[in-house]
């Protein structure tokens, strides 16, 4: 009985043992899996290496050319970027743009989201509906921006920019045409949020709602969308960060001009019919491929726009946390 | 609000947004007619060059004659497929062996870090992508990569500055690969556990165990993974336009090594540039020929990728 157990495990610690024994299978192992193990554990650290290294290096230039003085001072129109203004416009052009497509984005994938789960009749439709929320999402943003310039060069969207003056067609390049073009950016991302979430609200939750005497209106306003708001969030803040991102839209449609310009002598509309810039045209002007070429500023502008980015990504999860926290009590 | 006037409300948002669709596809085909009718078939091959067509158009003015709308696109296409298919092929071998280590061999530890790390790489905009590659990458590859002999020996062609073919497929393969990686770990968590640890009892190893019974059961995902990427990468201008060198010359592979250098400028890349002059209606036309090419073939993959993870989902559920 005893040289048994004494042979066998108990006197190893366990932690020893285990690491023991997977060198020990890995010695068996043929030279081929070694390496595709190998390989992938240098992918993955790869990964991590390659971030790191992104994230490390753009704060590093930022903190090397950002300036309070840069943030909160307008650019200006010279011959040599790299000496004159800041990015304050380009950081309020970024704000706006935003802004615009999010308040169109929201209530048009929140209803197509609330139609297609609560409704959904007749089925075809809903299946049309669908497919087309897939298309958007996959289709390039650069198509979708040469489609929106196409449209707001008509003439009856003259109102959306400015015209100019003895019939020279429309110039279709303002905030309310970049914006409502990058709508259709954030908009899978918000619809495929919501639905899913609608999905997820368990039957007999909208069966006593319905049970109280509710109609199918008031179950959607008074239970279903207080439940699914936090994923309406989750959705519209990755929303936010692929309009900030994206580039392709703002050079097609906002007109690329460094300061924000009215279209027109009406205070507030004129800003939204003017054109502008954000960071990312800012970044894309400014690096060696655009006019401007002012590494320097680019560099501040991309940073800015990084920590943007990476907030919104930090916005996201921790809605998520919160919410993982909160799923019990549904 | 009653409850038929709410339905109707919610119905016409999604209905506005297959509208939208149907527009987008509409306004592009009508606007890019033009260039298909005088080019015919012709449009899509070679013959000259693209760069001194797209001039040309912009020259002839606001009443073009037929022979403005002359092009011949096929440097253009060639550059899209090549950056497409080299990225997405380096791509998901990337991606297969990253969501391996992300869900079957990472300690808890570094899984903690890795997931967040993949989803930052994947939100990162690509201007941000394009600023490093052109201020980093291609003047460490002008410098230290090309040689001054490979330079010389094909000077009176191109000249090799250091954007090309290398940084644009390496930028953009970083770019594509989270989103396979995502896709892909999804399906690896989705293998039932079961399954491994019978390969496992027979006494095969942990990694063969992986590769035979989990990476073969979700060979519909990685296929999948590759086409919704490579919708991704037609499509990517911005960056592309940064670091491709934005020349329209179709780099030659059997100039060895040198093809790696080489410039080159893909369709999307030529969108975003060209849009400054769009006013000259012969260009116009191009560009939006150009534009609906991409977002037919964009939405060709997109839509067959989501047919086949579609059909892979009935499959595990069986």
């Amino acid at each position: 009985m005893s040289t048994v157990d004494a042979r066998s495990g108990p006197t190893r610690p366990p932690g020893r043992g285990r690491r023991e024994r997977l060198l020990g299978e890995l010695r068996l192992w043929r030279p081929l899996d070694l390496l595709g193990l190998a390989a992938a554990w240098f992918v993955g650290l790869l990964l991590c290496a390659i971030a790191a290294a992104l994230v490390l290096y753009m704060g590093y230039r930022g903190v090397q050319y950002l300036s309070l003085d840069l943030l909160i001072s307008r650019p200006e129109p010279s011959p040599d970027q790299s000496q004159s203004g800041g990015i304050l416009d380009p950081i309020l052009g970024t704000l706006l743009i935003i802004a615009i497509g999010t308040v169109i984005a929201v209530p048009i994938a929140v209803g197509a989201a609330l139609w297609i789960v609560e409704y959904g009749r007749p089925r075809w439709l809903a299946r049309v509906v669908e497919s087309a929320i897939e298309v958007i999402a996959g289709a390039p943003s650069i198509a979708i921006a040469i489609f929106g310039l196409a449209f707001f060069q008509m003439d009856f969207m003259a109102w959306a920019s400015f015209a100019a003056d003895g019939g020279g067609g429309v110039f279709g390049r303002s905030f309310i045409a970049a914006g409502s073009v990058m709508s259709l950016i954030a908009l899978p991302s918000i619809f495929a949020a919501t639905r899913e979430a609608l999905q997820s609200v368990p039957g007999h939750v909208r069966e006593a709602s319905y049970a109280l005497g509710k109609t199918r209106w008031a179950t959607i306003r008074r239970v279903l969308l207080p439940t699914v708001r936090p994923d309406i969030a989750t959705g519209t803040a990755l929303g936010m960060g692929r309009i900030a991102g994206d580039t392709a839209i703002i050079v097609l449609l906002l007109g690329a001009t460094l300061q924000l310009q009215s279209g027109s002598d009406v205070p507030g509309l004129g800003v939204l019919q003017g054109t502008g810039s954000t960071l990312t045209s800012y970044v894309y002007n400014n690096s060696p491929s655009g006019e401007g070429n002012a590494p320097e500023k680019a560099y501040a502008a991309a940073f800015v726009l990084m920590v943007l980015i990476v907030g919104l990504n930090l916005l996201v999860a921790w809605i998520g946390r919160r919410r993982a926290g909160s799923e019990l009590p549904r | 609000m009653s409850d038929h006037r709410a339905e109707r409300l919610l119905g016409a948002a999604a209905v506005a947004v297959v509208l939208t669709i149907v527009a987008m596809v509409a306004f592009i085909a009508i606007e890019a007619w033009p260039s298909f009718q005088h080019n015919g078939l012709a449009w899509f091959g070679s013959g000259g060059d693209v760069d001194e067509q797209l001039g040309d158009m912009v020259n002839a003015g606001a009443d073009p004659s037929p022979a403005a709308y002359h092009l011949r696109a096929w440097p253009l296409i060639y550059a899209t497929v090549l950056t497409t298919g080299l990225a997405v092929l380096i791509g998901v071998v990337v991606a297969v062996l990253a969501a391996i280590f992300v869900v079957e061999l990472a300690p808890p530890a570094l899984r903690a870090v890795v997931v967040p790390v993949v989803r930052l790489l994947a939100a990162v905009p690509s201007v941000i992508y394009g600023l490093v590659g052109i201020l980093v990458l291609v003047p460490f590859v002008n410098d230290h990569v090309i040689e001054e002999s490979q330079r010389q020996s094909v000077a009176y062609v191109v000249p090799l500055t250091g954007p090309g073919l290398l940084v644009s497929v390496v930028i953009l393969t970083l770019m594509i690969t989270p989103i396979m990686i995502a896709l892909i770990a999804d399906a690896l968590t989705a293998v039932p556990r079961g399954w491994r640890e019978g390969a496992l009892a027979l006494g095969v190893t942990r990694w063969r165990a992986v590769m035979s019974v989990s990476v073969r059961a979700i060979r519909p995902a990685i296929v999948a993974a590759a086409v919704l990427a490579s919708a991704r990468a037609l499509g990517e201008a911005i960056m592309l336009s940064m670091v491709s060198g934005s020349k329209g010359f179709s780099p030659q592979p059997w100039d060895g090594i040198i093809f790696l250098f080489e410039p080159l400028r893909p369709l999307a890349a030529t969108i975003a540039e060209q849009a400054e002059g769009i006013q000259a209606p012969a260009l116009r036309s191009s560009v939006y020929a150009m534009a609906l090419l991409l977002l037919l073939s964009a939405l060709a993959l997109s839509v067959g990728g989501s047919i086949i993870r579609r059909s892979m989902r009935l499959g595990a559920a069986r």
